[in-house]
């Protein structure tokens, strides 16, 4: 059983390393709270299809949105 | 007295109402179109991330520049001071920037998701007496070295509770009058100073004065087509010079009105808000563009665009398919124009009612005189049509830079034999049409913005395992360019993905994502010249497998 959540957070911070993975909550908002930018999306968007093999379409992106959205919806679509 | 005969810009200047013998920005956005009746017109809609929605008219916004104005009063400052701002897009903000103007004072616009350095050797340059800000961007990235900046004397802090040593804004604009007497400015008096990188050295803060205004008011109309009470939304956000000089000042000097979104790029959102406030005219930038592109015509399809009248782009080149994908998607092209923090205004557009070229930035705009001019010695050759050379502008444009603040050789540099000297390569047609071709120096740009690789090189050098850095742009089909850094490592330090992350997560911290690098790679040694400058043009000329050009300079190579 993967754990979405957890590699959520992993490509998230590696996309944006200067996020401590341990202070990140499950509702932070990626944009307005862990001060992502667009382009830092379109490389999560990118990481997270590489690993999982999940197409995230654009108009699909506020699903991500949270680490709890995030799991939610890798889990519904990878699975 | 300007010549009615040769002055291009004399109407714009005539429908000016003007302050006191002089010349004042804020005036002509909000009191002279109060003054004149339109008190009641909708100056700005905002909207907020969460579904708010708050409406200001032309005295609504008025009175809240003026309550903005008066609370700098009653702090003790007075004309000629500096006022920084670094917020997202709320509305205060927007009073901030109009009641610094109205208190003839000078208004700097920080990008909020700058990072610590680069807002910190901003405010030293500008000598910051105000800084409008967040508590959460305060707390972050201020309050460490706040104390440090000497001649800050007031920090506001938006919203009801503001940590100690700062004021809140929301009471003491509450407490403030709604009233407040513009003050006289001369038009040659500084109102604005924006930030623009330099391949070295510090940033160059550009001082632009009131007489700009004129040049607001006339490109908006003759580049945008904004004329009272067109509905319009530039995406640009305020921390850049697109977002002041076309996100605040043109629109209200031209009585339009304007929205503001406070969220960031988000398709669907951004589709709804054109359909739902019948958006007329639309200023947006490269990046967001290509962004819908990805989503594809069909996420566009169950939306009505037909409000639209005039679609804008501005940023970098916008690409021919993109031209033309909007023209089929929005039943209008965007219309890619050019301009510089240097030049205040739109130079070079591809004009309502013109031809579009795609791929062109369009021709200039009356009045501007372009050349495509190569340097020979201490003059200027000036090209034909089809060679390729620096795009060059004949100074006198109302708008122009005036200085760069504390630095006039780097402003001397920007002028040769008469003409002013952009940085960007670019090339015209016969028909008149300008061309981007690429940078004359290092500088990247990056979704719209231009960032000094050295900016960047000093902050990844601060990093306990970094010796030596180089930093380009390469090519991404979405940002234009994004940011990669080469860096040499210190004794007792190997390249490592946990090091290369590290690194990255330094320059983040540091200079905020916008600027940082995206990608981090480890070197043994730099290509560097005799005298040990590191050659980014090499670096970059590898990465796109281009010819290397003159490398007779080249002293250590890249290992």
């Amino acid at each position: 059983m993967t754990d979405y959540r957890a590699v959520f957070v992993e490509e998230l911070t590696r996309v944006a390393p200067d996020i401590d993975p341990s202070t990140v909550g499950d509702g932070d908002h990626i944009q307005d709270d862990l001060a992502l930018d667009s382009m830092d999306v379109l490389n999560l968007v990118a990481a997270l299809h590489a690993r999982l093999g999940v197409d995230i379409p654009e108009r699909d992106y506020p699903e991500i949105a949270t680490p709890a959205r995030a799991a939610a919806y890798l889990a519904a679509r990878a699975g | 007295m300007t010549d009615r005969t040769t002055d291009p810009w004399a109407e714009a200047r005539a429908n000016l109402s003007g302050w006191k013998g002089g010349l004042n920005i804020a005036h002509e956005a909000l009191d002279a179109h109060v003054a004149a009746g339109h008190g009641g017109d909708l100056a700005l809609r905002w909207l907020g991330r969460d579904g708010a929605r708050r409406d200001f008219t032309y005295a609504d916004l008025t009175a809240e520049a003026a309550r903005f104005a008066n609370v700098l009063a009653a702090h003790g400052l007075g004309k000629g001071d500096s006022v920084f701002a670094m917020a997202g897009r709320v509305p205060e903000l927007y009073a901030a920037a109009l009641g610094t103007l109205k208190a003839g004072m000078v208004f700097t616009p920080l990008f909020s998701a700058f990072g610590p350095e680069p807002v910190r050797t901003r405010m030293e340059i500008g000598r910051a007496a105000v800084l409008v800000t967040t508590e959460a961007i305060y707390r972050r990235k201020i309050a460490d070295w706040r104390h440090e900046i000497d001649s800050l004397k007031l920090v506001l802090i938006l919203g009801e509770e503001a940590p100690e040593g700062c004021v809140a804004l929301a009471p003491a604009m509450r407490a403030a009058a709604p009233g407040f007497e513009t003050v006289a400015t001369a038009p040659e008096d500084p109102a604005l100073i924006h930030f623009t990188s330099g391949t070295t050295g510090k940033p160059k803060g550009a001082v632009h004065v009131h007489e700009a205004v004129v040049y607001h008011a006339f490109s908006g109309r003759a580049a945008l087509g904004l004329e009272p009470g067109v509905t319009y939304w530039c995406t640009a956000d305020p921390g850049w010079v697109t977002g002041t000089s076309y996100g605040i000042i043109s629109p209200l000097v031209n009585r339009a009105t304007m929205l503001v979104d406070e969220a960031e790029f988000d398709l669907e959102r951004w589709y709804s808000i054109v359909q739902d406030e019948k958006v007329q005219v639309w200023y947006s930038a490269p990046t967001a563009i290509r962004m819908m592109m990805r989503a594809g015509a069909e996420a566009a399809k169950p939306y009505d665009f037909s409000s639209l009248t005039f679609l804008a782009s501005v940023g970098e080149p916008l690409n021919p398919e993109a031209v033309i994908w909007s023209e089929v998607v929005f039943g209008q092209p965007f219309h890619d124009n050019w301009w510089q923090t240097e030049t205040g205004g739109i130079m070079i557009a591809n004009r309502p009612g013109q031809e579009v070229r795609p791929g062109s930035m369009g021709k200039p705009l009356p009045g501007v005189e372009v050349g495509i001019v190569e340097r020979e010695g201490g003059t200027l050759k000036v090209l034909g049509p089809g060679a390729v050379g620096e795009l060059a502008l004949r100074p006198g444009w109302p708008s122009m830079m005036r200085a760069y603040l504390n630095e006039p050789a780097r402003y001397a540099k920007c002028f040769v034999d008469g003409w002013y000297l952009s940085g960007d390569l670019a090339t015209r047609d016969v028909a008149g049409y300008v061309w981007f071709v690429g940078r004359a120096d290092d500088l990247i740009k990056t979704s719209g913005h231009l960032i000094g690789p050295f900016e960047v090189e000093s902050a990844l050098i601060e990093h306990d395992a970094v010796a030596e850095a180089g930093v380009i742009g390469i090519p991404d089909e979405t940002a234009g360019e994004v940011v990669k850094a080469y860096v040499t490592l210190n004794p007792g330090f190997a390249p490592s993905e946990a090091l290369e992350r590290d690194i990255r997560g330094h320059a983040r911290k540091k200079l905020g994502p916008a600027v940082a690098p995206r990608e981090v790679v480890f070197r043994k040694t730099l290509p560097k010249t005799r005298s040990g400058k590191i050659m980014r043009r090499l670096l970059k000329a590898r990465e796109l497998g281009l010819p290397e050009g003159d490398i007779s300079t080249l002293e250590t190579d890249e290992t």
